[in-house]
């Protein structure tokens, strides 16, 4: 795979599965666009990136995800610096686990907007330059949760499934411009928000997986890069779920 | 020939592929010049990013010929 030339966006990027989806790009030879909140952490990631290339080029920009304006901006801002953006993942997200008769309005309001919502913003502002450039490959950052659900997980579960239906949508809707969307749905995989996660629900993905262990954000960010890339050529409207060998 | 006519026949040649001898004032967008639903917004998005204006989907909807097209942006230019 050779990405050298080709630019790549991703939201969420400060730290996890996002971080290892940046590294992975620019090691192929893609020169990135960063977008979080956290700008520490977002240089972290930059370094990371050039470990990975040396003459990898990275722009940070801090923006919400959530905020369709501040998307918007750090679409402009990518397309000034680079002129092009050849792939975009979303994969902000966070979770906030809670039983529904627990569930406030509020909180199911805020993760539909950073896990859902954000993803719409992207797609949104990403699909005019690819589809002037008549290219472009979608990835957006599902969970098997929003497959299979999981008990005390309605709202991020319904986040996640969301993107589903919206990665299928776009896959047809702009199929027609050689560009592609594709979702992945990663299992259990270890990350400073699994880490959070309650110990028996850790414990029943454990042990619901075929290789009976925990993934790692590498495991999920090489198949982000294979959906970017021309070996994915003829994939679009797929959801490649990465979990060990929990769901078959 | 207006100005505005001049603006949009450009685009739509840049954004269709078309001939400029195609774009006349009765030329159908999706029948004669075979743009498909995201031409049409495309072009849509070119008017209201060229002339600095903006055409609501209910008014995108009428615009069915290049003619259509320069009274629509005429229309919003003369309003703003």
């Amino acid at each position: 795979m050779n990405f050298e030339g080709r630019v790549a966006f991703v939201t969420g990027a400060s730290r996890g599965i996002g971080r290892a989806i940046a590294a992975d790009l620019a090691k192929y030879g893609a020169d990135l666009v960063l977008v979080g909140r956290d700008a520490e952490a977002l240089q972290a990631t930059a370094s990371v990136l050039k470990d990975q290339r040396s003459n990898t080029k990275a722009y940070i920009v801090l923006a919400d995800a959530a905020e369709p304006a501040a998307v918007q901006g750090a679409v402009d801002e990518a397309l000034a610096e680079f002129g092009r953006i050849d792939f975009a993942v979303a994969n902000a997200g966070q979770s906030a686990d809670s039983l529904l008769m627990r569930l406030k309005p509020e909180a199911l309001d805020h993760l539909l907007s950073v896990n859902l919502k954000s993803a719409f913003f992207m797609c949104s502002s990403v699909a005019r330059p690819m589809m002037k450039a008549r290219s472009g490959s979608i990835v957006l950052v599902s969970s098997i949760v929003g497959i299979m659900g999981n008990a005390g997980q309605s709202a991020y579960a319904a986040s996640k499934a969301g993107l589903l239906g919206l990665a299928k949508s776009l896959a047809k809707e702009l199929g027609s411009r050689n560009i592609r969307v594709n979702a992945v749905a990663p299992g259990l995989i270890q990350t400073a928000m699994t880490e959070k996660m309650p110990e028996a629900a850790r414990e029943y993905l454990l042990n619901a997986s075929a290789l009976g262990r925990a993934g790692t954000p590498q495991e999920v960010s090489g198949v982000v890069t294979f959906l970017c890339s021309d070996a994915a050529a003829y994939v679009t409207g797929q959801t490649l779920v990465v979990d060990g060998g929990v769901l078959m | 020939m207006s100005t505005t006519f001049e603006k949009v026949k450009k685009i739509i040649v840049e954004q269709l592929g078309v001939d400029e001898d195609e774009v006349t004032p009765e030329a159908s967008i999706t029948d004669d010049l075979g743009a498909d639903s995201l031409d049409q917004v495309e072009l849509v998005m070119a008017f209201e990013t060229e002339f600095n204006i903006d055409i609501p989907d209910e008014e995108a909807e009428k615009i069915k010929t290049v003619g259509d097209a320069v009274k629509r942006v005429d229309e919003a230019t003369t309003k703003e």
